[in-house]
């Protein structure tokens, strides 16, 4: 066993807004400078839809991440190092500048200083690329709350396999928001794929940085990333990514993603977890599986075995004290509502997300049953206005047995408290259909509800 | 143990274990290594700064957020929110962190290459005014040349928009500025000097420094909140009030939440999470939008209803509960609150009406047959239970003023149980006809009735029932057959066709919404939003929503009640703050005009009208409006003291107090003499005459010709003169108006001089002669207020203001200079004769008994300023003074205290602190008074002078106010009698305000801000005619309009107003479509929408959304250039083609100027218009509505609102190659 400390994050999908905050107030912060304009460490893509880059999660394609070959074994399914050592010259696998986007600028300045002319003076779109006058066809965030629209979600991977339950009319209308950045993976395949060593995972806090002064531009963790959260600065020539906000975490501030979330929907905690277990978890063989390895990997912080452990393995005792206060931990484990971004890559992710559960009720509006019983939401899980299958496809590689269950949970939170809202008895038969206690429903309320700052991180 | 690649790979990494001191993990897969962290640097040094500035921004937007300005070596470099709100709660979410996309990417504007560094002027006008200055030697006699001079005039005025800005001094455009307003006052009058500035809450400041320049200088400070068309009309109707909403963390306190036409997400950012946490304590949420709004996402259900229909869904739901909660089974909460809250036991007159009868007046004390007592005809009257005799119960309008109301202005009821129906055996059962506007033709309904010494009278509770369709044995008339009986209003089958919402649901939510405020005691809300507001008749359908927060006893519970959040926004301290905008401290009273009518006249769109007013009368009124335009209502509403006019007269104010003086008349009577001779004449009259044009505008803080000019077309030809795309026919003469002079040539260019302070370039700016560089949010002191949080904190500067920028107190102190400078020979001290409108919370509401119009022009009363027509009162101008007066608080605080929402405060302890406090001024025409020099010194005087953030403040009102009620009211504040919130404490953190009479809450104890608890709890009666919450309204022009009582009223229907296609129509132009333009989730109003994120994260220029299948009819994919026509305008922007849309329908998101990224048009050749090209103004008559009770104007209270809903367009697909 070796135990190591993680930084990790969830985020609550049911609550996120789609208001672009985190991606703003990251940007100013990060990336806001020349070589890296159309660079979001932090970004929110309206679902369904195309993502940042386009299709990033079609891997047929872009063959990030890791997967298992003939014998069973995590190989990189971009190909191993000595792959990219040959093609290192020549990486097709990687998303040209078009898939992201084309940034651009308006000549502003004409605004002001524009002569006397026969118009009113104009800023027309220029790009930074090329210095020269644009059309503007893609952005950062090209499909935000189209809903998915025909033309433009038939290219979201996701819905490969299930078209047949998402239809493109207005009454079937659905959409939510999946805010991503860098996921700090147990497994990185985008260190794995770096021929120059440069990217690496800090021991402490499992943080992956890239290391600027050996970055030498190959690219291949661009390849290798299947969330496309490495970035090339085109003017510095090296690779750049999601530093977690460091400089920040280290003198125990969140990360300015998470403390200017205005959906207060970013929880930020310590993890434990066994080093040593995580090329046998992120090997299982069966897909399915990989969602129950990745929380088996998490050990608990306050059982005493694993504490010892811990100790020896020099983590500090305020660090297990955070561990055992995490609230990342609490949802991933105790309450078992958050769940991974794409197992399915093996990279073990370590920012997890509450899958969204609204709107819950207008599916059984006309069944005359009443909307808010737990028993009817229950049922109406399974006709959701968002398809379990898509959420599945996100979050637990297609199963959607884990996702009925969280949606379940919080269907249950919302009843639950309903009558204690309305002062009513409340009715303990509810948290019971969940596999949970009243405490345990309440104090999830708690946590997803009031979210105080001192408790989210 | 798995080796990670096998083979060579594998090879290759185990022998590194030979080449490399890291450690490599046993199954080969990890490597450790340690130091090596300086490559960290780079992300440290980015970080790493030198200070945190508290901040916020500044205008038209909700937010009030309190921001960290992040500064380095001198330079801004990005912003986080602050997270140190004080906590609402244990039990409750917090309010950090508060912030949006488009305030974290404000400080953008600090160093881009939009920010206006420099003054500029427009090089035409600077090269004539050098000339003529340089050889005249005079400023002022310049001015005078080149705007009399026609050929002059025109050279400049027809550049404006087409670039040629060129650099000057502060000192000299300063100078050309005074000198055109030196101009104007001398030759044309004070009341020909406008300004506009929007919002006061989010940065008090600097919106007073310019408001208290024309203000000092008699010039008209103009509206916004109706302007905007965001002032919901019915809260004057219903409430009194102009709007009182909860704070946002009371949506929490809510078991049921309807989301009516406000799409939080995008227009509450920070708020939104309030909504989606309070789901999980088992809230309800319903979202009613027209499309799959990023709302929806987080309701429980989603309605539906088509756009403007709201109206018919809410009386639907309103025809449930009346039904099932007051008629089937009654519950005594509901009965309770109705019988002491609203006007629903008071009694109205039935008046007979061909064969049936139909509602009039309140019976009032004056029409019963006793000895009447003071204000008699405005105490309204109910029936006793227990007697069934009549009685006259305090509380309404007669009480509130005058000696014997003393004391009795209050809801007690003491023994009286009000009598709700008249059903029961002493009943008569009556006809009633009442209007219906979903078709042809009236309701026939019925209802019991008495008589009260001789008064056929039934209860407003009763033609409630009878309006809505909910039908009771015995009683005549045409009913509906039940719910699902389509022909007959209101029930919920007739609302399905026009709505498009299953009949079923609307009954099934209106049953839950009342059922949910049953068992909560009325814990059930609306927020309620532009989707709803922004509509010709929106005052219908906000009425028809709050009969239901008002009906279940929703209103004045914490939880419960309407939640409008549409540009109104608390300036919590109020009371100081409106001393220092409208320079009450120096002179009484500031002239204060109505936007929308200003600008329906002055950019001359009434020219367009192809209908007359009583268009929008009930098919069966009285026939009062026919024949008279909208423009003719105006100049009546004007002349009988109803709603400001400005200019007010077609003479000089200042010339009218000197000819008075001449002929030693008193000046009021001296205008009522030359009004009754016709010598005189309203401006209004006669917008189109030069005299009477408005001649100088200064905006700031705003962007009037590229967000809310509605008809900006208008704008650019008449007001200024310069190329339009307007296409529209003027109106033929059969409809033109009577009592307003028709000119056969439109003037173009009235307006002399467009000021403009700015940070950044706009279509303001770009229009304007001269531009001056404002300091940003992150540049200056100020401070910040929101309806939407409790809470007031401060604007600091990160750095100082950069190039030659200065704040906007700052820029006005120096225009103020200038200007008293050149006064001094031009102009000296002047007497100034302002005429202004009858005025609410103040006993002029006491002007119209009854609500009988009496036109003193036609002869049917007396003209008497201040009763019948406006007051007048003379003001003196000393205009040599006005740069002292500006920065030193003035006398008139201590002398005449300030008074609020009828309560008057003495501040003489105050301004003795502002004095310490301050600092005095020492020397000139300010000698001895406080300094209002620095704009921290501006903060200290609206802090010390408001009772929100002063409890001695608050507790004095309270105890002034308790002489009129006659209830306690003073231990409300009493916890924070000895609390004064200073400057310093709100640049610490944010400070939670106190409870005061100038809002409705009371947030003692730490409660959240529910408007209204302080009437339910505490029996203070609303400020209306019978004291509680009206669902009856009994004026004359309501009764023309067929809305005494809540209804339905379709959008209008702009294919009979104006021939415009019908929609749904595809022709040779294009598809017609209804043209929507809802808020934005780039921008906030024009502000961001030019910012490179917000461009960066959506589709980076002007987009109109369209449904799919209005797409596919005229052959245009996303992203492909279309062009959108109709006679007011022409747009040029992308489509947006999503399935989310509903068809038929179209979205151009407010407010996308012109700057960015817009092409000609093929149509007009010219550069394509803002959203508001294809919007025009139209004027609701019963908006112009005064005098009258709570039908009173008061400033951002009543008036018309600048609606922009009803209008449609043609759209096409246009050539994919643009021009620019």
């Amino acid at each position: 066993m070796k135990i190591m400390a993680q930084m990790a994050m969830v985020m609550n999908l049911d609550k996120c807004i789609g208001c672009h905050t985190c991606s703003v107030t990251c940007k100013q912060a990060w990336t806001n400078r020349s070589g890296v304009e159309y660079v979001w460490f932090n970004n929110v893509e309206t679902r369904p839809g195309q993502g940042y880059p386009r299709t990033y999660e079609d891997q047929d394609r872009w063959r990030g991440g890791w997967t298992l070959n003939a014998r069973g074994r995590l190989r990189l399914r971009g190909g191993g190092r000595l792959r990219k050592l040959l093609t290192i010259f020549s990486n097709p696998k990687l998303p040209a500048l078009d898939d992201y986007y084309e940034p651009w600028t308006y000549d502003y300045d004409t605004l002001i200083s524009a002569p006397a002319q026969q118009h009113t003076p104009v800023a027309r779109p220029r790009s930074l690329i090329s210095g020269k006058p644009t059309g503007i066809t893609w952005s950062a965030n090209w499909d935000d709350d189209l809903g998915g629209a025909p033309e433009l979600a038939r290219h979201d991977p996701l819905l490969r396999g299930i078209e047949d339950k998402v239809r493109f009319e207005f009454e079937q209308t659905f959409m939510f928001y999946l805010p991503r950045i860098c996921e700090h993976c147990l497994n990185p395949s985008c260190a794995a794929s770096c021929p120059s060593g440069a990217i690496y995972k800090r021991s402490e806090d499992g943080i992956v940085l890239v290391d600027q002064d050996r970055c030498r531009g190959w690219r291949m963790c661009v390849s290798g990333c299947p969330y496309k959260k490495v970035y090339f600065n085109h003017r510095t020539g090296k690779a750049e990514k999601c530093t977690f906000c460091f400089p920040r975490v280290e003198v125990g501030i969140p990360t300015v993603c998470a403390e200017t979330c205005v959906g207060r929907l970013r929880y930020i905690g310590l993890v434990l977890y066994d080093a040593d277990r995580v090329l046998a978890a992120a090997s299982t063989p069966d897909e399915h599986d990989l969602l129950d390895a990745q929380r088996d990997l998490l050990l608990d912080p306050t059982d005493p075995h694993v504490r010892r452990e811990a100790e020896r393995a020099g983590i500090p005792h305020d660090w297990l004290d955070a561990a055992a206060r995490s609230p990342v931990h609490a949802l991933i484990n105790t309450y078992r509502v958050a769940l991974p971004l794409h197992p399915e890559y093996r990279t073990m992710p370590m920012v997890w997300y509450i899958p969204p559960l609204s709107p819950v009720v207008d599916v059984v509006r006309d069944t005359g049953h009443d909307g808010e019983h737990h028993t009817t939401l229950f049922a109406a899980i399974d006709a959701l206005r968002i398809p379990v299958d898509y959420l599945a496809r996100l979050f637990t590689a297609g199963d959607p047995e884990p996702v009925n269950q969280v949606l379940r949970r919080l269907a249950a939170m919302r009843s639950y408290l309903r009558d204690i809202n309305l002062g009513r008895e409340p009715d303990e038969s509810i948290p019971d259909a969940v596999g949970m206690t009243g405490e345990e429903l309440y104090d999830l309320y708690r946590l997803l509800a009031l979210a105080k700052y001192d408790e989210r991180y | 143990m798995n080796p990670t690649q096998g083979g060579l790979a594998d090879a290759l990494v185990a022998t590194r274990r030979f080449f490399t001191r890291a450690q490599i993990s046993p199954d080969r897969r990890a490597m450790y290594r340690t130091g090596g962290r300086e490559a960290d640097v780079f992300y440290r040094d980015r970080w790493s700064h030198d200070k945190v500035v508290r901040s916020t921004h500044g205008v038209n937007c909700t937010g009030s957020c309190s921001w960290k300005v992040y500064v380095k070596d001198g330079i801004i470099t990005w912003e986080a929110q602050q997270t140190d709100y004080p906590s609402v709660g244990p039990d409750r979410p917090e309010y950090e962190p508060r912030g949006c996309p488009r305030g974290a990417a404000f400080s953008w504007y600090t160093y881009s290459p939009t920010r206006v560094r420099y003054p500029y002027v427009r090089g035409v006008l600077l090269e004539l005014y050098r000339e003529a200055r340089a050889r005249t030697g005079d400023p002022v006699a310049a001015w005078a040349e080149i705007v009399e001079d026609p050929e002059r005039a025109r050279r400049y005025k027809s550049a404006r928009g087409k670039g040629g800005l060129v650099r000057a001094t502060w000192e000299e455009a300063a100078e050309l500025v005074a000198a055109a307003h030196v101009h104007t006052v001398k030759a044309y009058g004070p009341d020909r000097v406008a300004g506009f500035s929007p919002i006061p809450a989010m940065s008090m400041v600097s919106f007073a420094a310019g408001s208290r320049f024309v203000s000092l200088l008699g010039g008209t400070m103009l509206s916004f909140y109706d302007w905007y068309a965001d002032l919901p009309v019915a809260s004057p109707q219903v409430f009194g009030d102009q709007t009182d909403v909860p704070e946002s963390g009371d949506w929490w306190d809510a078991g049921y939440l309807i989301m009516w036409g406000s799409n939080v997400p995008v227009t509450r950012t920070p708020d939104a999470h309030w909504m989606t946490e309070a789901r999980y304590r088992g809230q309800k949420v319903i979202a009613v939008a027209p499309d799959y709004a990023d709302n929806v996402k987080f309701a429980d259900e989603w309605l539906p209803a088509r756009p403007g229909t709201d109206g018919a869904l809410a009386m639907a739901m309103g025809h449930v509960i009346l039904r099932e909660f007051f008629v089937d089974r009654q519950v005594p909460y509901f009965t309770d609150y109705v019988s002491r809250h609203t006007d629903l036991p008071f009694l109205v007159r039935l008046d007979p009406c061909g064969e049936a009868n139909k509602p009039g007046k309140f019976l009032t004390e004056a029409d019963l047959d006793r000895e009447p007592t003071e204000h008699a005809a405005f105490k309204t009257v109910l029936l006793d239970a227990a007697t069934g005799g009549p009685v006259v119960p305090g509380g309404s309008l007669g009480f509130r003023y005058g000696e014997q109301g003393a004391g009795r202005w209050n809801l007690d009821l003491g023994d009286v149980t009000p009598l709700l129906t008249l059903a029961g055996e002493q009943a008569e059962s009556v006809e009633v006809r009442l209007p219906r506007f979903d078709g042809p033709g009236h309701l026939w309904r019925g209802v019991p009735a008495r008589r009260v010494d001789g008064h056929l009278v039934t209860t407003v509770h009763d033609l409630m029932l009878a309006q809505y369709g909910v039908h009771r044995p015995g009683l005549p008339g045409v009913w509906p057959g039940g719910y699902d009986d389509p022909d007959q209003p209101y029930t919920p089958a007739w609302q399905e066709p026009i709505t498009g919402v299953p009949a079923a649901t609307a009954a099934r939510i209106g049953r839950e919404f009342a059922d949910n405020a049953e068992q909560t005691r009325g814990r059930s809300m609306i927020i309620m939003g532009a989707g709803a507001n922004h509509w010709f008749h929106a005052d219908t359908i906000y009425r028809a929503f709050l009969a239901l927060t008002t009906l279940t006893g929703c209103q004045g519970v914490n939880g419960g009640g309407w939640a409008h959040y549409v540009g109104q926004e608390k300036c919590r301290p109020v009371t100081g703050w409106s001393q220092l905008a409208f320079a009450l401290d120096w002179t009484r009273p500031p002239r204060q005009m109505i936007q929308t009518a200003y600008w329906y006249l002055h950019t001359d769109q009434f020219r367009y009208d192809q209908f007359g007013a009583d268009t929008f009368s009930y098919t069966n009124s009285t026939g009062s409006l026919a024949g008279r335009t909208v423009a003719d209502l105006i100049a009546q509403s004007a002349r009988l003291g109803w709603m400001p006019s400005y200019p007010t007269f077609d003479r000089n104010p200042l010339d009218l107090a000197d000819e008075a003086d001449a002929a030693g008349r008193d000046p009021a009577d001296h205008v009522v003499d030359e009004l009754t001779a016709g010598r005189l004449r309203f401006a209004c009259e006669d917008p189109d005459v030069p005299q009477n044009f408005p001649r100088v505008l200064s905006v700031w803080r705003a962007n009037l010709l590229g967000s809310s000019g509605k008809g900006n077309e208008y704008f650019l030809k008449h007001l200024l003169g310069t190329d339009h795309s307007l296409r529209a026919d003027e109106t033929p003469p059969a409809a033109r108006p009577q009592d307003v002079v028709w000119h056969d040539q439109a003037p173009v260019g009235k307006l002399d001089l467009l000021l403009s302070l700015d940070f950044r370039m706009t279509s303001t700016t770009i229009y304007s002669d001269v531009v001056l560089p404002a300091a940003t949010w992150y540049e200056k002191h100020d401070l910040s207020t929101t309806d939407m949080h409790p809470f007031v904190h401060s604007f600091n500067p990160a750095i100082a203001p950069p190039w030659q920028t200065r704040t906007d107190w700052a820029a006005f102190q120096t225009i103020a200079e200038s200007f008293s400078a050149l006064a001094a020979e031009h102009l000296g001290v002047r007497r100034d004769v302002v005429a202004t409108a009858l005025l609410h919370d103040t006993p002029d509401e006491l002007a119209t008994p009854h609500g009988v119009v009496r036109d003193w022009k036609r002869g049917e009363c007396d003209p008497v300023p201040g009763l019948t027509m406006p007051r007048l009162t003379v003001v003196e101008r000393d205009y040599p003074a006005l740069g002292a007066h500006m920065s030193a608080l003035g006398p008139l605080t201590e002398k005449l205290g300030a008074a609020t929402k009828g309560v008057t405060f003495r501040l003489g302890d105050e301004v003795e602190y502002l004095r310490q406090h301050n600092g005095t001024i020492r020397g000139g025409p300010a000698d001895g008074r406080p300094s209002l020099v620095r704009d921290v010194h501006a903060c200290e005087a609206i802090l010390a002078l408001s009772g929100t953030t002063n409890g001695a403040l608050a507790t004095q009102g309270f105890t002034t106010l308790e002489q009129r009620t006659g209830t306690p009211l003073a231990d409300l504040a009493a916890e924070h009698a000895g609390t004064r919130i200073t400057f310093a404490d709100t640049q610490n953190a944010p400070v939670p305000v106190i409870t005061s009479p100038e809002w409705s809450g009371s947030e003692s104890g730490g409660r959240r801000y529910s408007p209204f608890t302080i009437n339910v709890e505490r029996r203070k009666p609303w400020h209306t005619l019978t004291g509680r919450q009206h669902f009856y309204l009994d004026h004359d022009w309501m009764a023309e309009m067929g809305e005494g009582l809540p209804v339905f009223r379709p959008p209008l229907d702009m294919t009979a107003l104006f021939g415009e296609p019908e929609i749904g129509t595809t022709g040779a132009l294009g598809v017609a479509v209804r043209y929507l333009t809802p808020h934005s989730k780039w921008s906030i109003h024009s502000e961001y929408q030019d910012n490179l994120f917000m461009l960066s994260l959506s589709r980076g220029g002007p987009s109109i959304w369209m449904s799919t299948r209005d797409a596919e009819k005229i052959g245009v994919a996303d992203n492909d250039w279309i062009e959108a026509v109709n006679r007011n305008g022409v747009v040029v922007a992308r489509a947006v083609v999503s399935h989310r849309m509903p068809e038929g329908t179209v979205y151009m998101y407010h407010a996308q100027d012109r700057l960015i990224d817009v092409p000609l048009t093929e149509t007009t050749g010219r550069r394509g218009g803002i959203h508001n090209s294809l919007t025009r103004l139209l004027v609701k008559p019963s908006h112009l509505i005064g005098g009258y009770a709570q039908l009173s104007f008061a400033f951002n209270y009543l008036g018309p609102t600048g609606n922009q809903r009803d209008e449609i367009t043609v759209i096409r697909r246009r050539a994919q190659e643009v021009t620019y």
